[in-house]
């Protein structure tokens, strides 16, 4: 079995990655970390930089683990569709914080994982360090 | 020293708080243009033609001057962080500055490059005040057949020297020239490729056409190309210098100077070989030849300073002879049709105010990009993250309104849509649309000086080679056409001895 970690990098992604990380090592399982874009600008500060996947995959050392960075439409889709190919029984989300304003003009895809991922989610706020 | 007459009048008029007001838009919408790829200074102009029915000549021009000059500052901006050039003339700045900026001297090269272009942009500006007026001089004693030479001169240039492949550029030439020749003949009142459509009677529009071309075309080409892979940006503070930048950087900005305008002011001007040129010459004369290759000063200062300085050179045939050599001096010349002004050597005579204030406020703009780049290049890189389709949504919207503008037609919706698929098109098969626009701007006035020199000379064909100017000028068209075939017999000899 695998476990799928939705990453971007930033403390919400960072947060996430913790847990994932403790999660996999507690019940020995493969990682998948999904850093997803839409790919519709040229910069996407959410989309993880070379020097910034190094750190993940020295981070996940020691550990069976994947790195993927899909572009496609709906990021959301795109973590769901890594988790229903690879047969995943967790995956794992970091939460920011959203403002009143912000969460009705945008939508979240984290709540969108949350509601529609097919196996148990774990959620975790940004800033909560887990300890690995 | 009417010169300098004329220029302190255009500062008096650049200067109001109104001009002054259009010079600061221009200046930021140029850069922003100029940073995001894909949308260039041209394009803006173009999208901004319909703004010359209810603005004055004098401040619609200073704004478009401010745009011109801010896609050169703006594009530079994009090649070092991004190594993405906005423009074909910031290729050789990303070499050098894209490595600087990996090595962490992204401050240092954008610097340079904001400093060297300012350098260079009032060198050169100031060198248009001292040429231009009087090769307008010279030029308006010039007869037809003079000047139709010139105007094939100008075309066979940009579309032969620029660009890769010559065979596309001339498909792309005389698909310009066919759009020009559209609608009622002048002269004998006849319809020529009107296909029956009394809309096509008078012609299209060349807003029409420059909107379609730039930004219907463009638009659909990303559309179709919408989810990339995002690039990395390299973060960046506050551009500086230190002491030992400096001493490296100003003999380069004036080399570079010293390159790019004189190349910017012959007919086929353009950026891409004296921004070659300069790096090379860099590259030899260079202290520190180890850095070459990774990320030196040097290489970006002076390339940056030969893009802006034959930015600047390029408006000598453009205000002087009326001649467009590249897309954004194209696009303003067919404003200035808008606005019912001829372009040609007589404009200095007749609208010497307008000139004036246009080149009074390239140098406002010049000094205005500076202190607007330095201290806020973080912010323009941080435009780069704009989503693509609420950009292209935006073109789509102001296109579609400007074609609707021009005549309040739905027919020149349905042009719209014709040209830019024939630009999305164009950009598939890697047709340069530089020829076709210039095509369909000076194909109607080439027409015109052909058949004036042929009615003063009786139908005659021989009086098209009259005058020394027009020989001269078919002898470099023939040294042109020629010089692919010379290089080749060059080069098979030494190799066969």
């Amino acid at each position: 079995m695998t476990i799928v970690v939705a990453y971007t990098p930033d403390p919400a992604g960072s947060a996430a990655l913790d847990l994932a990380v403790r999660e996999a090592r507690i019940r020995g399982e493969k990682l998948i970390v999904v850093n997803a874009t839409k790919g519709e600008a040229l910069v996407d500060a959410r989309f993880a930089s070379s020097g910034d996947l190094g750190q993940v995959d020295a981070q996940l050392s020691g550990l069976e683990h994947e790195i993927k960075q899909p572009v496609g439409v709906d990021v959301a889709e795109l973590v769901l569709d890594e988790v229903r190919e690879s047969g995943a029984s967790l995956l794992v989300v970091g939460l920011r914080h959203r403002s009143p304003v912000g969460k009705l003009i945008m939508g979240s895809v984290s709540q969108r994982l949350l509601l529609d991922a097919p196996v148990p989610v774990f959620a975790v706020p940004a800033g909560r360090h887990t300890a690995s | 020293m009417d010169s300098i007459n004329g220029l302190l009048d255009g500062f008096a008029t650049a200067l109001t708080p109104m001009n002054l007001m259009f010079a600061c838009i221009g200046v930021i919408l140029g850069t922003a243009v100029g940073v995001l790829p894909g949308i260039g200074p041209a394009m803006t102009v173009a999208l901004l033609l319909p703004i010359t029915y209810n603005v004055e000549p004098a401040s619609a021009f200073i704004m478009f001057a401010g745009i011109y000059y801010g896609g050169m500052y703006g594009g530079s901006t994009t090649s070092i962080l991004l190594n993405t050039p906005g423009e074909s003339s910031s290729v050789i700045t990303a070499l050098e500055g894209n490595k600087m900026a990996k090595n962490g001297r992204a401050a240092q090269a954008l610097a340079t490059a904001a400093i060297g272009s300012f350098v260079a942009g009032s060198i050169g500006t100031a060198l248009i005040v001292a040429f231009a007026p009087s090769i307008a001089e010279l030029a308006v004693k010039l007869g037809a057949p003079s000047y139709f030479a010139i105007m094939v001169l100008a075309l066979v240039a940009v579309t032969a020297v620029l660009g890769a492949s010559k065979l596309r550029g001339f498909i792309s030439l005389f698909l310009g020239l066919a759009v020009g020749l559209i609608g009622i003949d002048g002269l004998t009142g006849q319809n020529r490729l009107t296909f029956g459509v009394p809309l096509l009677a008078d012609g299209i529009d060349i807003v029409v056409v420059a909107v379609a071309i730039f930004a219907i075309g463009e638009a659909l080409w990303v559309a179709a190309h919408l989810r990339r892979r995002p690039v990395e940006v390299i973060p960046v503070g506050r551009p500086w210098m230190g002491k030992q930048d400096w001493g490296r950087s100003w003999r380069p900005w004036l080399r570079g100077t010293a390159y790019g305008f004189p190349f910017g002011a012959l007919p086929a001007g353009g950026a891409e070989l004296p921004t070659f040129l300069s790096y090379v010459t860099e590259k030899k004369l260079t202290k520190h030849p180890e850095e070459f290759g990774h990320g030196a000063i040097e290489g970006v200062a002076g390339p940056e300073a030969a893009n802006n300085a034959s930015a600047a050179g390029t408006l000598v045939p453009m205000l002087s002879l009326g001649l467009p050599t590249n897309a954004t001096a194209a696009v303003m010349l067919a404003a200035m049709t808008g606005y019912g002004i001829q372009p040609g050597p007589g404009l200095f005579a007749s609208n010497g105010d307008l000139v004036w204030a246009l080149i009074a406020s390239l140098f406002i703009g010049n000094a205005l990009l500076l202190l607007l780049n330095l201290p806020l290049a973080p912010l323009w890189a941080r435009l780069l993250r704009t989503p693509r389709p609420y950009l292209y949504a935006g073109i789509l919207f102001f296109a579609s309104l400007g074609a609707y503008a021009v005549n309040l037609q739905w027919f020149d919706l349905f042009l719209l849509l014709v040209f830019g698929l024939l630009g999305l098109l164009m950009r598939r098969f890697g047709l340069p649309v530089l020829p076709l626009i210039i095509g369909v701007i000076l194909g109607p006035r080439l027409e015109i000086q052909l058949r004036q020199a042929l009615q003063l000379a009786d139908g005659s064909w021989g009086t098209l080679f009259s005058e020394p100017v027009a020989v001269v000028a078919y002898l470099v068209i023939a040294v042109l056409f020629l010089m692919p075939l010379l290089q080749r017999l060059f080069r098979r000899t030494p190799k066969e001895t």
